[in-house]
């Protein structure tokens, strides 16, 4: 189809746009910012908070330029009379509903209504206060998200996030006129309710309204306890996102820089989720190849295929809520950071001779999930919680700007041994495909002996951001005991963003899906577009941050799993082989239905 | 020269022409052009308030390529003061149906809808009942048309048109960004003509008697008669209906106790008139438009009460998705009582005024644009009694 162009002024500046273009996007390419609220590039228009509103020429109202498309002939002007009036008023308006103890608030300083409030200088308050004093109650019953509706400015940002890019829908709009706000289903509390704790709403509310719950202080006050012993694991999408929040452009890996701020801020050791995540593939490979046998060669019916990915802790919370009827799908394998944890306070605490009671372990996440997860009754494998504390990229970062490191000039430092190493398999679980592709460099070689062929062990049909991937991979010249696969196209599918996934487990439910194997990331792009990472986000910035990861895994020396050292003398010291019974006292958990509603 | 006030029959009128199937299988001789062009020549506007040319929304929606058309009979009366569109209903439904019928095969549309206000789910035994003899009547004609009925909740932003739609198809009811119009994208996303109750029935009428009929009554830009809901300090309250281009002076001489102070023109979202502006004040569209709400105030009335009542529903029925609405009545309604304590000087209500005027131009839509009208007529006119 050929594109149609439209003329149209903008602040008497000609522009020419595609047909269809909106006067917000028309301005953007004339270079003339038009501020927004509402607006969100993930998100389809709303239209509701009337920050963007233009002035049309010809037109008696103004049009909301996010909302309007541009015809030819169009006179817009952003910054008429009429314009700034109107936008300081709405701006005031917006502030006079909201609760602006700003100094206090969590979000201080990456807020996008005290950015225009500090634009327009609405100083001396025209408007009457109208903050409700039951808004001021807080939810805190999640151990994940924190809601605030006194700081709310229902621009339904992560209403539509949650319908939209989530599927869940565990946030709504309810009420109408000066009761209308942002609940839950029968205004339960967000623990009590369908939500999966991934924290996009999060990552896209403009003000406090929806934070994360955080942990800073209680992990200050471990640090500074002289009786604990405190162990950070940091997951794979932190070290490519980090810089992020401390000033620097998406897509900068720092690794290195992350690893000696972590030490500077006083842990006692400083390991690696990339680890667990080596040990998860060899976990998770050996379940696959074991579960295709029991169904291929002893048609055992008991055993469920696809197989499905559990790392994501807000996959396996929509799972359970949404899907229960495929949990027996879901790999029992728990996720590398509570695989991480087991281990640190059993084998690694007995190595290193603490006792698991004196020690405690952080989690630096790109996940407000994990939060939840760590919390879960099934993760206290060690005889105590096996992870402490989990701390978003954000709040790591604040830590590192309240310390006072300059983090720019810190020297690149490596992690602590053991339960450091990792591979570029393990830095790969922070791209949406990452799993399928490090479970595939292991289980194929497993396999046929051989390593996978793609060119230097990119599967490169499991990555980029398409919502929904699948690949087939033909196997051949396999290993006599793994005969049974002789010939079999392994088929596998990918997605991201729990709207995907919906599509793709209805697909299932239906019968309709003959995959083996199943990877699912609760958030779009996968972790490195998790609920906890630095905020703004977009699909350019998360587009970065994959080029980081991938970048990442091309410049380590290992990049399969299986030839990680640390996860090799695990088996041979602790372990012994994979899924062994000992492995699945640590390593593996199980799920549980849970309703709707 | 004047018009005088004049009670017209067309409407209600069940005498010798009431056989509403005769009209339309007389009106479905003529072709769909001829009759877009007949109603545009007739000078019908919608009678909902906005006005909108009919002839000119039916010939927009004709125009657009798809076979999957709607036409909904818009029934949420939900304006205060304004209860025509009910005893439409339940006198005479049928030409309700006929203006759909005619519409839908001007416009090339299957399925009609009424969409009637939960407060008025009384009608509804009534109205399946007609309906169903009537869609049977289509059914022996083998005119491929149907209407349903469909009941809202009790949201009066759902009278939009927008919101309206989006209540059909069970999503909250939200108006929406426009464009696009219904006319290119209504329910279920697709070219709908949506009028309003007494519209339709003008519809039927005009077929019935002539585009030529309708024109001699009312004015050059208010063409034909309207029904009016009188309220208030009347000593008739009632359903009248009225030739258009009357002065407020001879409705009030018409209808009103001999003390009327002010008039609310158009329901809560209309504008008020008061005593001093009554001669000069046409109604219609050259003056104040209408939906036909006409409630009388006499000396009685705290015209701060009227305005705190408006602004008290404004406030609670805004949809409340966009900001200059949601948090705009908020403000109206505690800027006055703010004022009214004291709390806040006089001069706050140029403040609010400011506001308004924002609101008028920068809502999503007319429910928050149209807050204007009251509040502007009533604080400009009766200042002291909102100070004081």
């Amino acid at each position: 189809m050929s594109k149609y162009f439209v003329n149209l002024k903008i602040n008497n500046t000609p522009v020419k746009v595609e047909e269809g273009t909106t006067i917000l996007q028309a301005a953007r390419q004339a270079n003339f910012r038009i501020p927004t609220l509402c607006d969100h590039p993930d998100l389809q228009v709303a239209g509701n908070c009337r920050v963007c509103v233009v002035e049309v020429k010809g037109a008696k109202l103004l049009a909301a330029a996010c909302a309007t498309p541009v015809s030819e002939g169009m006179e817009v002007f952003t910054n008429s009379e009429k314009v700034r009036t109107s936008r300081k008023h709405i701006i005031e308006l917006l502030l006079s509903e909201h609760n602006a103890d700003c100094t206090k608030c969590f979000k201080n300083g990456n807020c996008e209504l005290q950015s225009l409030a500090s634009e327009y200088r609405v100083g001396d308050h025209v408007f009457l206060d109208l903050v409700k004093p039951k808004d001021k109650i807080l939810d805190i019953s999640s151990p994940s998200i924190v809601k605030d509706d006194s700081k709310c400015v229902r621009c339904q940002r992560c209403v539509r996030t949650c319908a939209d890019l989530q599927g869940v829908s565990a946030l709504a709009v309810i009420n109408k006129g000066d009761q209308q706000k942002i609940s839950t289903f029968l205004s339960k509390p967000l623990h009590d309710v369908v939500c999966t704790n991934c924290g996009q709403c999060v990552n896209r509310c403009p003000t406090g309204a929806l934070t994360e719950r955080n942990y800073i202080e209680e992990v200050w006050d471990a640090i500074y306890d002289p009786n604990k012993f405190v162990v950070v694991q940091t997951a794979p999408a932190v070290r490519i996102a980090l810089a992020e929040d401390l000033g620097f452009d998406p897509g900068l890996r720092v690794t290195g820089k992350m690893v000696s701020a972590l030490r500077r801020l006083g842990f006692n050791k400083v390991l690696d989720t990339d680890f667990s995540a080596d040990l998860t593939i060899i976990e998770e490979g050996n379940e696959l190849l074991t579960r295709l046998k029991k169904v291929l060669v002893d048609k055992d019916e008991s055993v469920a295929l696809p197989m499905m990915t559990s790392c994501s802790p807000g996959w396996i919370k929509f799972q359970e809520h949404l899907f229960p009827g495929l949990l027996k799908n879901l790999s029992t394998c728990k996720s590398p950071q509570q695989m991480f944890g087991a281990l640190a306070k059993t084998y690694y605490a007995n190595k290193i001779n603490i006792k698991a009671q004196d020690m405690i372990v952080v989690s630096i996440m790109p996940c407000t999930a994990k939060k939840y997860e760590s919390n879960r009754p099934e993760m206290r494998d060690s005889g105590y919680q096996d992870v402490d504390y989990v701390l978003t990229t954000r709040e790591l970062a604040m830590m590192i700007r309240q310390a006072g490191i300059d983090f720019e000039k810190l020297d690149d430092e490596h992690y602590d041994s053991i339960l450091g190493e990792s591979t570029g398999a393990g830095v790969i679980f922070g791209a949406t495909g990452g799993v399928m592709e490090a479970a595939l460099r292991t289980a194929y070689e497993i396999v046929t002996g051989r390593e996978v062929p793609f060119n230097n062990l990119n599967i490169t049909p499991v990555r980029g951001m398409e919502g929904v991937k699948e690949a087939v991979i033909p196997i051949t010249g396999v290993k006599p005991e793994w005969n049974f696969l002789e010939g079999v196209n392994l088929k596998v599918a990918v997605a991201h963003g729990l709207a995907n996934a919906k599509i793709l487990m209805e697909k299932v439910s239906r019968g309709e899906a003959d995959y083996h194997f199943i990877e699912i990331m609760g958030c779009p792009g996968g972790c490195l577009g998790g609920g906890g990472q630095p905020i703004p986000t977009s699909p350019e910035i998360r587009q970065k941050r994959a080029e980081a990861i991938y970048a990442e895994d091309e410049s380590m020396s290992l990049r399969k799993s299986h030839e990680n050292p640390e996860v090799i003398s695990l088996y041979e010291d602790f372990l012994g082989d994979p899924n062994s019974h000992k492995a699945h006292e640590f390593l593996h958990t199980h799920y549980r239905p849970r309703k709707r509603y | 020269m004047e018009k005088q006030l004049k009670k017209v029959d067309i409407i209600f009128d069940k005498g010798e022409c009431y056989n509403p199937i005769e009209i339309l299988d007389k009106a479905l001789e003529r072709s769909p052009d001829d009759i877009i062009n007949d109603l545009i020549d007739s000078g019908l506007k919608g009678r909902g308030g906005a006005g909108f040319l009919t002839g000119l929304k039916w010939k927009f929606t004709r125009l657009q390529e798809g076979d999957e058309k709607y036409v909904i009979c818009n029934a949420d009366e939900g304006e205060p003061g304004t209860f025509k569109d009910r005893e439409i209903l339940d006198q005479v439904p049928e030409k309700i149906f006929v203006g759909m019928t005619i519409c839908s095969y001007v416009i090339g549309a299957k399925e009609g809808f009424i969409y009637l206000r939960a407060e008025y789910n009384f009608l509804l035994k009534n109205l399946q009942k007609k309906l169903d003899l009537f869609n049977r009547q289509l059914k022996e004609r083998a005119i491929d048309f149907v209407i349903q009925l469909r009941s809202g909740s009790g949201a009066y932003v759902c009278g939009e048109e927008s919101a309206l739609f989006e209540s059909m198809e069970g999503h909250r009811g939200e108006p929406r960004n426009k464009p696009p119009y219904p006319t290119v994208a209504g329910y279920n996303k697709k070219p709908t003509v949506i009028n309003n109750v007494e519209t339709l029935v003008y519809v039927a009428m005009i077929s019935r008697l002539g585009a030529e009929k309708f024109k001699e009554l009312g004015t050059k830009d208010s063409r034909g008669s309207k029904v009016f809901s009188v309220s208030g300090d009347t000593p008739k309250p009632g359903i009248y209906e009225l030739e258009l281009g009357m002065t407020l002076s001879q409705f009030v001489d018409e209808f009103a106790d001999g003390d009327a102070k002010a008039v609310q023109v158009g329901g809560a979202s209309g504008s008020c008139v008061p005593r001093k502006k009554f001669a000069e004040t046409i109604i219609g569209f050259e003056g104040i438009p209408t939906g036909g709400s006409m409630m009388v105030f006499n000396s009685s009335r705290s015209m701060y009460n009227v305005l705190h009542d408006y602004l008290e529903f404004f406030a609670e029925e805004s949809c409340g998705q966009c900001t200059p609405c949601r948090v705009g009545c908020q403000q109206l309604l505690k800027g006055i009582e703010a004022v009214k304590r004291g709390e806040k000087p006089a001069s706050y209500l140029d403040d609010l005024k400011k506001l308004t005027a924002t609101m008028k131009i920068a809502a999503k839509c007319g429910l928050g644009q149209s807050v204007a009208n009251p509040f502007n007529s009533i604080v400009d006119n009766f200042k002291e009694e909102i100070i004081y």
